[in-house]
């Protein structure tokens, strides 16, 4: 019936199918469905970016003006990735510029980003608006310099924990007197610093200025200026808090503060003084709705309780475990609207005021709404997290990370999958799920069993045979990405459906029980997957036999076949 | 204040290569947990470990003091582990290193030393981390930290001159006081360390 409709209309319509899923969907409809949908589509999300070649992305979406590009694996983050392994954007804006799309926004993810990289994209798209990096790096502040300068109707400039080498080059001072288009900036990640006449003089052309997160180089003085011009602004990240409290500029501040009433979202604190009172705050909290305090590393846990307190519209929190159970028993009396909380350790081996599992509990008894949750503490119960699951069904990202990997429940001495079971069972929304703490292969029978929404999985030290990897392969049908490392699954659990590895998009094992032999064997079975190992051994002698262990394999399925542009450690099977 | 027990519990800070369980009295259970721990905890150790492995991990946590055994360092030791992304590490760390010359140096004096030493206490960011950096610089131990009998069990202990020029047993007051009120340390023997620990 619908092919009776004009393109225009079904185009209309498709208009307001926003989400990349349902336009893929629409897409397999019919051939016109298909032609109609890639001329409209303009929103494109790549989850691995050597899944397909930019060629033909863009021969199938011409009208092409958002691009979101994801590079190395996401064990990437822990160092688990040896460098120069891959996932380089310059490829893909080169194909761009030579084309005719018309790129307005790059949000790039766990990518190689060179200065190079990022003047051509400054150069090759005059409606250039949107630039956002994600754990990025190969970038100095001279890249930076390059899209201030370039890009003529830039809104947004958003860098987000990523490595940046700092040429002192004054690279905020690019911004021309003409760009008044910005609506956010970025910069805390960087390490260097800025020119802050050319930060306060760019706030102050900036009306539509809307998110502002500085760098620990702007001083107390400076930020205040800041705030002074741009009352508007909803999402503040202060770079330097570190001040003499009797000091004019701390009052001066306390008191521009107080006129601040759009803010909802505060960030950063990334210097502040020993003894640090955040009293100056306390006028604002009762608008926030997003509190992030995970850098600000000088505050003590009972001023981050005092704060809270003040937080009663919190949505999203994320803090340092130094807040203590006690604290997060405050969140939950006070943060009763509160859907996400990551809580980090303020020491990668843990802290004496850490959290526990008390203080999850306490959260999950008072915080309804909540439905993601990133949470590193120094032990857990299976009670608990069955409590956990009783008071919180609506789960879509459970992350639990115990310190010691190989803990298990801390009453009883079990394992903890009765524990995780519990969320599995009771949380059928579960997309995404970390596991920790001593695990049997129990625990996956669990969750092969009831998440059946599962699409992201992340393993260490846990199972104890192949049966475990297969409970997960064969039970969750809407898995994507699959992470492991040291678990003891081997070849039969990686080779017994083969085919599963081309419904999802990738697969990690490190330190597990596979061979090459296997792996070998895998990529002549499936040709659309590449399946990568990593041979990191010093020495020169190349020759890997079957029956050695692979220490990490990272396999993808892909239409472009085995790439170019990978380091001679890498071998694509 | 209790938690300063667990903070300076030093125990933390020994080398251990020795088998999983070899010093704990307690031994619950398992023949599941030995297993499974033998072959993981050997990949672990053979390919990534850095040196002071803990191995003798969960029976460890079998004890009672869970505030004391909290505070060691986690059991495995692994690249990678705890999953937390290279740049927060790196700026958790940082905050020690990039002190930009407003170091907070004060000088250090031992009892028979031939010449005092200067340490930032900026680079530190609580008291078992100092402590460390003290025993190493001057060859010393301290003993264990108690609120009512200050160091016990060593040959010396750490003291401080504060803002009103008295001196007093490192660790009594809230790393944050310390460091704002500290002018200068000073190592001093154990004998003169009790005397301390009395008052």
């Amino acid at each position: 019936m619908m092919n009776y409709f004009p393109d225009e209309v079904i185009e209309h319509i498709f208009d307001y199918v926003a989400s990349h899923r349902d336009r893929n969907v629409l897409s397999l409809v019919c051939k016109s469905w298909y032609r109609i949908e890639r001329w409209t589509r303009q929103r494109v999300f790549i989850g691995n970016c050597y899944s397909i070649t930019p060629e033909r992305l863009i021969r199938r979406f011409p009208g092409l003006k958002s691009l979101t590009l994801k590079g190395k694996p996401h064990f990437a983050d822990f160092s688990l990735v040896p460098y120069d392994w891959g996932g380089f954007v310059y490829p893909w804006i080169e194909a761009l510029a030579k084309s005719r799309v018309g790129l307005e926004e790059l949000r790039l993810k766990r990518m190689v980003v060179s200065d190079e990289s990022l003047e051509l994209l400054s150069r090759s798209f005059t409606h250039f608006k949107s630039l956002v990096l994600v754990s990025c790096e190969g970038f100095t502040t001279d890249g930076l310099a390059a899209i201030a300068a370039n890009c003529r109707f830039l809104r947004e400039l958003d860098l987000q924990e990523n490595e940046v080498e700092d040429h002192k080059g004054q690279w905020l001072s690019c911004f021309p007197d003409s760009c008044t288009s910005l609506v956010s900036l970025n910069f805390a990640c960087l390490k260097g610093e800025v020119s802050l006449g050319a930060l306060e003089r760019l706030v102050a052309r900036s009306p539509n200025l809307k998110s502002l997160k500085l760098n620990r180089s702007v001083p107390l003085d400076a930020l205040q200026r800041i705030m002074m011009r741009a009352p508007q602004l909803a999402d503040l990240g202060i770079g330097s808090f570190d001040h003499d409290p009797e000091s004019e500029a701390y009052i001066k501040l306390k008191n521009t503060i107080l006129k601040c009433r759009s803010l909802t979202s505060l960030s950063g604190f990334l210097e502040v003084p020993p003894h640090c009172s955040l009293a100056a705050i306390y006028p604002i909290c009762p608008n926030l709705t997003s509190l992030n305090l995970s850098y600000a590393a000088g505050i003590q846990g009972s001023e981050l309780i005092k704060l809270v307190r003040h937080c009663v519209k919190l949505q999203r929190l994320w803090i340092m475990d130094c807040i203590g159970d006690e604290g997060l028993g405050v969140v939950a009396m006070t943060c009763k609207y509160l859907q996400e909380l990551r809580v980090f350790p303020s020491a990668p081996y843990g802290n004496p005021a850490a959290v526990t599992e008390k203080g999850l509990v306490a959260i999950s008894m008072g915080c309804p709404k909540l439905h993601s949750l990133l949470y590193f503490c120094h032990q857990m119960t299976n009670a608990a997290l069955i409590t956990v699951a009783k008071n919180c069904p609506n789960f879509i990202r459970f992350r639990l990370c115990i310190l010691d990997a190989l803990k298990p429940d801390a009453d009883t001495m079990q394992p903890l999958d009765e524990g995780f079971g519990a969320i599995v069972q009771s949380c059928r929304q579960l997309r995404r799920l970390s596991l920790s703490g001593r695990l049997t292969d129990q625990v996956f029978l669990y969750i092969g069993m009831y998440a059946e929404q599962l699409e992201m999985l992340s393993i260490a030290f846990a199972g104890e045979s192949d049966k475990g990897m297969l409970y997960v392969l064969n039970g969750c049908k809407k898995l994507r990405k699959l992470e492991i490392r040291d678990c003891p699954f081997g070849n039969m659990a990686l080779l017994t459906d083969v085919g599963k590895y081309e419904t999802m998009r990738s697969l990690w094992m490190s330190s597990c029980e596979v061979t090459v032999g296997a792996c070998k064997s895998l990529a002549k079975k499936m040709p659309m997957l590449n399946v990568e190992i990593f041979n990191e051994n010093e020495q020169e002698d190349c020759s890997l036999e079957d029956g050695q262990r692979v220490e990490k394999m990272y396999l993808y399925r892909t239409l472009a076949g085995k790439r170019k542009d990978a380091p001679e450690y890498v071998w694509t099977l | 204040m209790g938690s300063y027990e667990s903070e300076l519990n030093l125990k933390a800070t020994e080398l251990r290569l020795g088998l999983p369980g070899n010093d704990e009295p307690e031994k619950r259970s398992c023949s599941l947990r030995s297993n499974k721990r033998s072959s993981l905890e050997s990949g672990v150790e053979e390919s990534r470990c850095k040196t002071n492995v803990n191995s003798h991990a969960s029976d460890s946590t079998t004890t009672s003091d869970h505030d004391q055994d909290s505070v060691q360092p986690a059991k495995v030791q692994a690249v990678g582990w705890p999953p937390i992304r290279s740049y927060r590490k790196n700026s958790l760390q940082q905050k020690k290193v990039e002190c930009d010359g407003n170091g907070m140096y004060v000088k250090v004096s031992m009892a028979g030393a031939p010449y005092l030493r200067k340490i930032d206490l900026k680079v530190y960011k609580s008291y078992p981390e100092l402590l460390m950096a003290l025993q190493t610089l001057f060859k010393c131990t301290f003993g264990e930290y108690s609120e009512r009998e200050g160091y016990n069990g060593s040959e010396y202990a750490p003291t401080y001159e504060d803002k009103d020029g008295d001196w007093m047993l490192v660790g009594d007051v809230p790393w944050n006081m310390f460091v704002t009120s500290c002018k200068r340390l000073r190592i001093i023997k154990g004998s003169e360390a009790k005397g301390l620990g009395c008052l």
